[in-house]
């Protein structure tokens, strides 16, 4: 640079052509990277519509079932000797067509039929039982019937069926509540939630009876009562990388300590919700010191001054003002957990069970467990079972998530 | 249950009596301070002395009873009625317990119907010894806390005491969670590396673990080179997935903080949170079932005929948009947290909003950006079920993101989930890539977390 | 409250006829949402003198500064009315382009706000995004004569790399007004650019100041009556969002025609 340079350089002339063309193209240039942020922002939009959408068209027809109709002859002897099974059979050949339309389990009605009137027996009824898988998606309009019969997915046998049945006024539709109150099945028309759900409320029952106390008390030890010394900055360091260590080392430290050393029972909801209360601690703690921190230290002071203990003006005053900013991040944590599959994969809460689990040592599953396994089917009609387990899913997740929401709201308006 | 509840009970009850003494520590109308304590630390400090042995003694039956018990039905059968393996252990005994509970009307394994009574005998008297030394514990606790109370005792101290040791062990809960994954992971790590060289994991080039060699084969299951799931891991988190998250993060973010209006932040930002709030196993699925295809037909139509089903890029997008919110809300801590100030001298200066955001704003706020997309890196590499149900188990060192390929993750689920057989090579070597996988995303935050707490100071 | 009718009971004698004002503001009002924090304020400045605005801490005179670049546009609920024109352009209108007027009208802040980026970036800013140089050589000689220009140039001549946050107080404030005459605006409104400096910084400033009057019209905001008396030649006092007086600096402080003006400068209130 030379000192020499003039200080003072000539006006400049903003009409310049140069200069408003530069600034036409300064605006266009403004325009495009305002335009690239909305579209960023759409695009994330279009995504999780797209995903929804999909979703939802392919599991809405979960909630429903195909039935038939098929008559059935309570004779007394089938159902003296609890034959329903074969009742079912002999009264499912009789139908107007060829091949299985009915689902494996449909003699199950037929026991609940008698159960529930047993002056059934002897008499002669039409009854609307569970149609077979693929008969349910043909009904519901699964295939596309132009494509050639080995790519559809669909044998000609069974649309041959179908059609039979429509024809014959024998097919309809229903709400499917066994897919609500069953459980895992081989079968897809006859899987439900009900094991998987009750089985992700007992895990969470687990992990929030750990982690609650546990996050909260952790949460007022460093808030409010810690040196500042290494042993803190320890802990402070090690809740912050625990938040961000991947789930699924949570899972391996579930095998290795509780299955493998402590010897707890495998597939467990007990070990689960071990496992995803260490995983949750650290989203409490974090979301506790920071409801803890925001009470104003005015509060303090006053207990303090008059004559509280540390302790006291801790649980007496400052808790109840940090409860509303402490149960919101629980209640997210809670989401995170009932959301989570792979460390549950690991202490083997994929078991298939048949039936609701027995407590918190039996073996169980859990919801986002079932999704994956039922996704994992290879199964046509489990790509609807398992959206349709999706939506409940998302269902309980968008009703916490709100509760959270309100309750938050709640909390600033009166702050 | 039962038990829980006696003990309980009587430890309320040592609680009222507790009260109850320290009230009658007090003459009537006694002036302040006679006493030290108010009755009702008093109370507690006998109730915390009674129930807390007891409560232990209940738990430790409650977490381990079940295999004690079990371990003694088996070695209480005759020989030939036992299981022969420990896997088949399990499956008998949960049959035991089933049959015992009355789940099963019937049993399937006529042994187990000899081992119920033997069973249903044990778990009575090992109940019934547990209460009773609970209760024993209890009241000798109860009874030793009351003889000590007068009234200079300092029982609210005491009691506050226990408290403080509550919250001390509560937060010490995170240290020994650390220290639990650390110690199993490099525990069960060296026994695998006593089986295979650790140069061989680190830098093998051949991943089969399911495929024995050859019977009499040191390590007999198969190979172990790992690098080809440091690829797949790196290609589909830390590479495909950025290149969508950190372009739509950073945008979004940027029109969220500059450019909409409060109304209109109000509307989009749930968006994000939504898709934060999504588990991994639905964008798993979406991934396996919709995306998954669609990219196999793009690879077809681009001329690769032998695009897999199961590609890395079809992973690597569906991750890339579960960690966009991730990225976004990070880039807006950090834009939010550049001062006013500098902004407003930009403006004034006469720059446009964008070059204000490219030219001042995103480099100031850069550390805080870089810090996030670090973590998000952290939690993409980390992540599990999208690349489980969406990315294939091919292990193979490859560019072509229309291809299979395999990560540590997806491994670690396959090698532990179905037929296990402890100690053997396959499923120990899962926590040797549990270490890795845990001391880099451990390397990421701790340094990402510095970095970004660093900036926020810088501006505080 | 409205004793003001600006110009007509302006006195002749206080604001000499012969100058062409480069700015003229007529009948300003400004809301912050349903509050009013400018009523009815009518004003001129040129290039010849320093204009000087004070008052008591909230009367005003900062919003008032902010309608000249339009900076209250990036406050929300902000809204603007009235006329306030550039060389007889009016700058309110929604089509003004306000990156050209900013170009034209700088600014400097209370606080000392550098970018966080070297002294030689943060100069050469303001005449990259608008094109002012034509080569590197070029850039150079702009940071450099605007460094001069801010008496900047001796103290951080072998330090252009470094960021501009790692200079003093007073030597930021000053980096922040050689910032605003690299782009050689015509206008330059300063806020309260010495309340967060020491005396010596401040003495620093009020002689570039100085310096800088003829070639940019000055407008100083101050809550610092030696100050306003120092370097200004014409001084307006605000009140409650008003303007109550305006005439010769001299005038304004020995001899207000406004009791409440005297009231403040003899300081009864303020």
């Amino acid at each position: 640079m030379s000192p020499a340079r003039p200080l003072l350089r000539e006006p400049t002339d903003w009409s310049a052509a140069a200069l408003r063309v530069r600034l036409a193209r300064r605006h266009r240039s403004e325009r495009l990277f305002r335009l690239a942020g909305l579209g960023a922002l759409l695009l994330a939009g279009l995504f999780l519509a797209f995903l929804l959408f999909t979703i939802i068209r392919d599991g809405a027809s979960g909630f429903r079932h195909s039935e038939v109709a098929v008559t059935v002859t309570f004779d007394p002897q089938s159902v003296r000797s609890g034959d329903y099974v074969g009742l079912m059979q002999r009264s499912a050949r009789a139908l107007p067509v060829a091949g299985d339309v009915v689902s494996e389990g449909a003699w199950v009605a037929l026991r609940e039929a008698v159960a529930a009137d047993p002056a059934l027996v002897g008499q002669t009824r039409t009854m609307w039982v569970p149609a077979r898988s693929s008969i349910d998606l043909l009904a519901k309009g699964k295939f596309d019937l132009a494509q050639p019969a080995l790519s559809r997915g669909v044998s000609d046998a069974d649309v041959a069926a179908w059609r039979a049945l429509a024809a014959a006024g024998r097919l309809r539709q229903g709400f499917n509540l066994d897919f609500l109150t069953g459980s895992a099945s081989t079968s897809p028309e006859l899987a439900g939630i009900w094991g998987a759900a009750l089985g992700s409320l007992l895990t969470l029952a687990i992990t929030i009876a750990i982690a609650f106390p546990v996050g909260v008390f952790a949460a007022i030890y460093l808030q409010e009562f810690a040196p500042r010394n290494r042993w803190t900055d320890l802990i402070e360091v090690s809740i912050n990388n625990l938040a961000a260590v991947p789930s699924i080392i949570f899972g391996l430290l579930g095998l290795a300590v509780f299955l493998n050393f402590a010897g707890l029972p495998r597939s467990a909801p007990l070990v689960g919700g071990l496992t995803l209360a260490l995983m949750t601690l650290p989203v409490i703690v974090i979301a506790a010191r920071a409801a803890i921190g925001a009470v104003s230290p005015g509060v303090r002071d006053a207990a303090l001054a008059v004559g509280a203990s540390r302790l006291q003006t801790v649980f007496d005053h400052v808790l109840p003002q940090a409860l509303p900013g402490i149960l919101t991040g629980t209640i997210i944590g809670m989401a995170r957990a009932l959301g989570e599959t792979a460390p549950l994969l690991l202490i083997g809460m994929r078991a298939f069970v048949a039936d609701v689990p027995h407590g918190l040592a039996a073996p169980a599953t859990v919801l986002p467990v079932q999704i994956f396994l039922w996704s994992d089917d290879a199964q046509r009609g489990f790509i609807e079972k398992t959206s349709a387990a999706i939506i409940v899913l998302l269902l309980v997740l968008v009703l916490l998530n709100s509760l959270a929401i309100v309750l938050r709201n709640h909390f600033e308006r009166r702050a | 249950m039962l038990a829980l509840a006696v003990i309980l009970l009587l430890g309320g009850l040592a609680f009222l009596i507790g009260r109850w003494r320290g009230a009658a520590l007090a003459p009537a109308g006694g002036r302040i301070g006679a006493v030290h304590s108010r009755p009702v630390y008093h109370g507690a400090y006998v109730a915390l002395l009674a129930l807390a042995p007891a409560l232990l003694v209940l738990a430790a039956w409650g977490l381990f009873g079940g295999a004690v018990i079990d371990e003694r039905v088996l070695s209480a059968l005759p020989t030939d009625a036992r299981p022969l393996t420990p896997l088949d252990s399990g499956a008998f005994m949960n049959e035991v317990h089933g049959l015992a509970n009355g789940d099963f009307a019937a049993a399937f394994n006529p042994d187990t119907a000899r081992a119920v009574p033997i069973y249903q005998q044990m778990r009575r008297e090992g109940d019934l010894a547990t209460l009773l030394l609970a209760v024993a514990l209890l009241l000798a606790g109860g009874l030793w806390a009351i003889s000590q109370l007068k009234p200079a005792f300092r029982a609210r101290n005491r009691v506050e005491a226990a408290v403080w040791l509550a919250l001390l062990l509560a937060s010490i809960v995170a240290i020994l969670t650390t220290f639990g994954i650390l110690l199993s992971l490099v525990f069960e790590s060296l026994r695998f590396f006593e089986l295979v060289p650790l140069s061989d994991f680190l830098f093998g080039l051949k991943w089969s673990p399911q495929t024995a060699l050859r019977a009499d084969q040191v390590g007999a299951s198969g190979a172990f080179g790992a690098l080809p799931l440091f690829w797949g891991t790196i290609f589909i988190g830390a590479i495909i997935a950025m290149l969508v998250a950190i372009p739509l993060g950073l945008m979004a973010a940027i029109y969220l903080t500059q450019y909409a209006r409060p109304r209109v932040r109000r509307v989009l930002k749930p968006v994000l949170e939504l898709l934060a709030g999504i588990p991994t196993v639905v964008y798993g699925f979406f991934a396996a079932l919709t995306v998954a295809p669609a990219v196999r037909q793009l690879g077809v139509a681009l001329g690769y005929a032998d695009a897999s089903a199961e590609s890395a890029l079809a992973a690597g997008l569906v991750m890339g948009v579960m960690i966009i919110p991730f990225v976004s809300s990070m880039a807006d801590d950090a834009l939010m947290a550049v001062p006013d100030a500098v902004r407003d001298g930009s403006y004034a200066m006469g720059a446009t909003r964008s070059e204000t955001v490219r030219m001042v704003l995103v480099p100031a706020a850069l550390p805080g950006i870089v810090g996030g997309v670090l973590l998000a890196i952290s939690r993409a590499i980390g992540e599990t079920m999208i690349v489980v149900m969406a990315a294939g188990m091919a292990a193979r060192l490859t560019l072509n993101p229309f291809d299979s390929v395999t990560t540590v993750t997806t491994q670690i689920v396959a090698l532990l989930t179905g037929d296990q057989e402890f100690d053997s090579a396959k499923t120990l070597s899962a926590f040797a890539l549990g270490l890795v996988l845990f001391v880099i995303t451990f390397l990421l935050n701790i340094y990402a977390l510095r970095v970004v707490k660093t900036y926020r100071e810088a501006y505080e | 409250m409205n004793a003001i009718n600006f110009p007509a009971n302006q006195p002749p004698d206080r604001i000499s006829a012969s100058i062409v004002p480069k700015m003229t503001a007529r009948n300003i009002d400004v809301f912050y949402g349903a509050k009013q924090a400018i009523r009815n304020v009518s004003i001129d400045f040129s290039r010849e003198h320093v204009t000087a605005f004070i008052g008591p801490s909230g009367c005003g005179k900062s919003t008032i500064l902010r309608c000249f670049n339009r900076m209250n546009d990036t406050i929300e609920g902000a809204r603007v009315t009235g006329e306030i024109r550039l060389d007889g352009v009016d700058i309110t209108s929604p089509a003004l382009d306000v990156v050209q007027l900013r170009a034209r009208v700088g600014m400097v802040f209370q606080k000392p706000n550098p970018f966080p980026k070297s002294i030689y970036e943060n100069i050469a800013y303001g005449p990259r995004i608008h094109g002012l140089a034509a080569s590197r050589a070029d850039l150079d000689g702009v940071v450099e004569s605007a460094l001069r220009r801010a008496g900047l140039w001796d103290e951080v001549k072998d330090r252009l790399k470094d960021s501009g946050t790692t200079l003093s107080g007073g030597q930021q404030q000053r980096l922040c007004i050689a910032r605003a005459i690299a782009v050689d605006p015509e206008v330059i409104l300063m806020d309260e650019p010495c309340s967060a400096l020491d005396p010596v910084a401040t003495a620093k400033i009020e002689e570039l100041i100085d310096d800088l009057r003829g070639r940019y019209a000055i407008v100083i905001v101050t809550h610092n009556m030696q100050q306003a008396a120092r370097v200004s030649q014409r001084t307006a006092f605000f009140h409650n969002g008003a303007m109550v007086e305006y005439g010769e600096t001299s005038m304004i402080f020995t001899n207000p025609v406004q009791a409440r003006t005297k009231d403040y400068i003899t300081g009864r209130y303020g």
